[in-house]
């Protein structure tokens, strides 16, 4: 629900509302040469001048002149790596003084996030995580630490990158739900609109003014441009049975030719969801900790059952990769595990593009 | 293979082949976790930490270093007789290490370039990797291996189970840590997407490409990264000179640095 107009020079206001409600505030900002997710006190660290250029395997920044902070696509991550920790230690054992073994869970606290910047496409990959984390009998509790008390504030795309294919995939650019505040950069300030009741709370003292048509205008018409620009895509059809009907294309084979089997693509996709388990002890063998990682069907660990490993070479790698994100996806979740951010493009150091590697499989082609 | 529990306190050797003795540094450097060891384990060899009984039976021997001499390949013999459990580490140990640079070249050609009386020195033509001479149960690599790696293996043989074997990419350890990737975002030749993890992605972490120092991790594509490199615009003979480096000798290295060698840049 559109709630009003906030003059750009006054977001430091939304941030402060934010602190004040005692919310950790974590937002974009410049580092390494990529937009990263980090903890926000001002706006003056927001990534405000700063446009993306990103195509397969290679991701840029570049000054503008332009003032606003959201005149990019996407960074290394989405909301992932705050809701499901890169490594995160599950439970605890200890030996005590008559050798018993005491078993204990880890269950740390999390401070509330508040995330500003989420993309429309971050919020599709959300929900998924939401489902596969949180939607059966027993919720994940790590996840769900982690996950409550998150405050979203997205902010509409305005300036796709050449990866994007969110309009094909029907997950952005517009964010549809799933958020508390979402903003309409335009060049003077912010449309905001309310998704939550304490979305509405949150801005109900910041002395919103009304919006104008031409500002509702010049939105919808960034927007549009935002889809327009967009060139990539996935075949709009569902790929599930193209996929499993052809596990023995040639084109797997040429793509292992050029992938790496290195996981950068399953790390940055915001909906992949595969860990390892590795277990520590202390050097006198008095007490342990069980951990979960981030793995990948990338890697040989992940299709290693009892001493055989399913999957030993890269062909049969990028196949489970393919066809669990595009196919049996459906099954599990009833859609696509593709939301379009494009990431898996722009950070495979091969350069591989899903949308190419999909379309050829599915259309029957074998070349290139 | 697991070492069977001896019913004592475990007896451990650490013998040093053709190496820099960098990697037992690994052990020395452990500070209080090295007090902690010896009231755990008993070194019987450690010539650079004090105890010299390198004709001893031990229950795990760590060997360091490449076998570079005729008397090396004699000695490694030996030393395998008498452990139960042999446990190659560093990049020297596991692939022949840098010294196998000179596999490349004619080994007497450099002796003769390098030292003012080559009579003197007694080498092999080739430094190899210990498990090319005998039976190795367990490899850590690195150059040098990672303190933290030879205790874990420690402690998993002490409570009489195989040692993990780290092998996936360095990159999944880079994504774990949140770097932003330098090959992506910087165009550098980052090796990680070949080699294995277990150093943290150092490399990456303080901007840096990754030199492959943990030689090459399970099912690597070498030779599709080298094509990737050179599409970037690296000349064919430096990507060459990226693979013939510390494991030179390693095998999937080896096949994509020599045939590049050739070109001049
Ligand atoms: S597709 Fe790219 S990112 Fe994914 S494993 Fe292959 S080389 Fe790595
Ligand atoms: S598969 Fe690729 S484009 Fe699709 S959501 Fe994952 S990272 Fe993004
Ligand atoms: S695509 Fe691979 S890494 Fe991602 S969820 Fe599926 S099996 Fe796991
Ligand atoms: S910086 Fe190197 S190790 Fe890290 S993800 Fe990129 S290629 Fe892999």
């Amino acid at each position: 629900m559109e709630a009003g107009f906030l003059q750009h020079g006054r977001f430091q206001a939304l941030l402060d509302v934010l602190h004040g409600c005692g919310y950790r505030c974590i937002g974009p900002q410049v580092r390494d040469g990529a937009i990263v997710y980090d903890a926000l006190s001002t706006c003056r660290e927001l990534p405000q001048g700063v446009r993306d250029l990103q195509s397969a395997g290679s991701y840029r920044l570049e000054r503008t002149s332009g003032l606003r902070y959201f005149g990019w696509a996407n960074g290394l991550q989405a909301l992932k790596p705050m809701v499901f920790a890169p490594e995160e230690t599950l439970w605890r054992v200890q030996r005590a003084d008559d050798g018993a073994l005491r078993f204990s869970a880890s269950r740390p606290s999390f401070a509330n996030l508040a995330v500003i910047g989420v993309r429309a496409c971050d919020l599709a990959a959300l929900a998924l995580l939401d489902r596969h984390f949180l939607g059966t009998a027993v919720a994940d509790p790590c996840y769900a630490a982690r996950r409550s008390g998150m405050f979203l504030v997205a902010v509409h795309c305005s300036d796709p990158s050449g990866s994007c294919f969110c309009a094909s995939t029907g997950d952005g650019p517009q964010a549809s739900g799933g958020f508390d505040l979402a903003l309409s950069e335009l060049d003077e300030g912010f449309i905001v609109e309310t998704g939550s009741a304490r979305g509405a709370d949150t801005v109900a003292g910041l002395g919103l003014e009304p919006v104008t048509a031409s500002q509702r205008d010049a939105a919808a018409r960034q927007i549009d441009t935002a889809r327009a620009r967009q060139r990539r895509g996935l075949p709009s059809r569902d790929l599930r049975a193209a996929l499993v009907s052809n596990p023995e294309h040639p084109r797997w084979e040429q793509v292992a030719q050029r992938c790496l089997a290195c996981g950068n693509c399953t790390s940055v996709c915001p909906t992949c969801f595969c860990h390892a388990v590795c277990d520590s002890m202390e050097l006198d063998g008095s007490a342990g900790a069980h951990a979960r990682i981030w793995d990948s069907c990338f890697t040989a660990g992940h299709s290693q059952i009892h001493g055989l490993t399913v999957r030993p070479d890269t062909r049969t790698r990028y196949r489970q990769w393919l066809t669990h994100k595009l196919g049996s996806w459906h099954e599990q979740f009833g859609r696509s595990g593709c939301v379009g951010c494009g990431r898996c493009i722009s950070w495979c150091p091969a350069g591989i593009d899903i949308t190419e590697e999909a379309a050829a499989i599915c259309s029957g082609s074998s070349d290139g | 293979m697991t070492l069977p529990n001896p019913g004592r306190k475990p007896r451990v050797a650490v013998h040093k082949f053709s190496s820099c003795d960098g990697c037992q540094l690994a052990l020395l450097g452990l500070g209080e976790d090295l007090l902690q060891l010896s009231t755990l384990v008993e070194f019987v060899h450690f010539a650079e930490a004090g105890p010299v009984d390198p004709g001893a039976e031990v229950d795990i021997a760590f060997v360091e270093g490449s076998i570079g001499t005729a008397a090396d390949m004699e000695r490694i013999r030996e030393v395998r007789a008498k452990s139960r459990f042999l446990v190659a580490i560093g990049a020297c140990a596991t692939s022949g290490g840098l010294q196998a640079l000179r596999n490349l070249a004619g080994g007497q050609a450099w002796i003769r370039a390098v030292y003012p009386r080559p009579a003197y020195v007694d080498c092999l033509a080739t430094s190899t990797a210990v498990s090319r001479h005998v039976q190795v149960d367990f490899e850590l690599w690195g150059c040098p291996v990672s303190s933290r790696q030879v205790t874990v293996a420690l402690r998993a043989l002490l409570s009489g189970v195989q040692p993990v074997e780290e092998r996936d990419k360095v990159c999944m350890e880079c994504k774990r840590s949140q770097m932003v990737c330098v090959m992506v975002a910087r165009g550098l030749p980052c090796m990680g997407p070949v080699t294995r993890a277990g150093c943290g992605a150092l490399c990456p972490g303080i901007g840096r490409d990754c030199y492959a120092c943990y030689g090459p991790a399970e099912n690597a594509n070498a030779e599709a990264l080298a094509r990737r490199m050179e599409a970037s615009g690296i000349p064919s003979a430096a990507v060459g000179r990226r693979f013939l480096s510390i494991n030179s000798a390693s095998p999937p290295f080896f096949a994509a640095g020599i045939g590049r060698m050739d070109s001049h840049d």
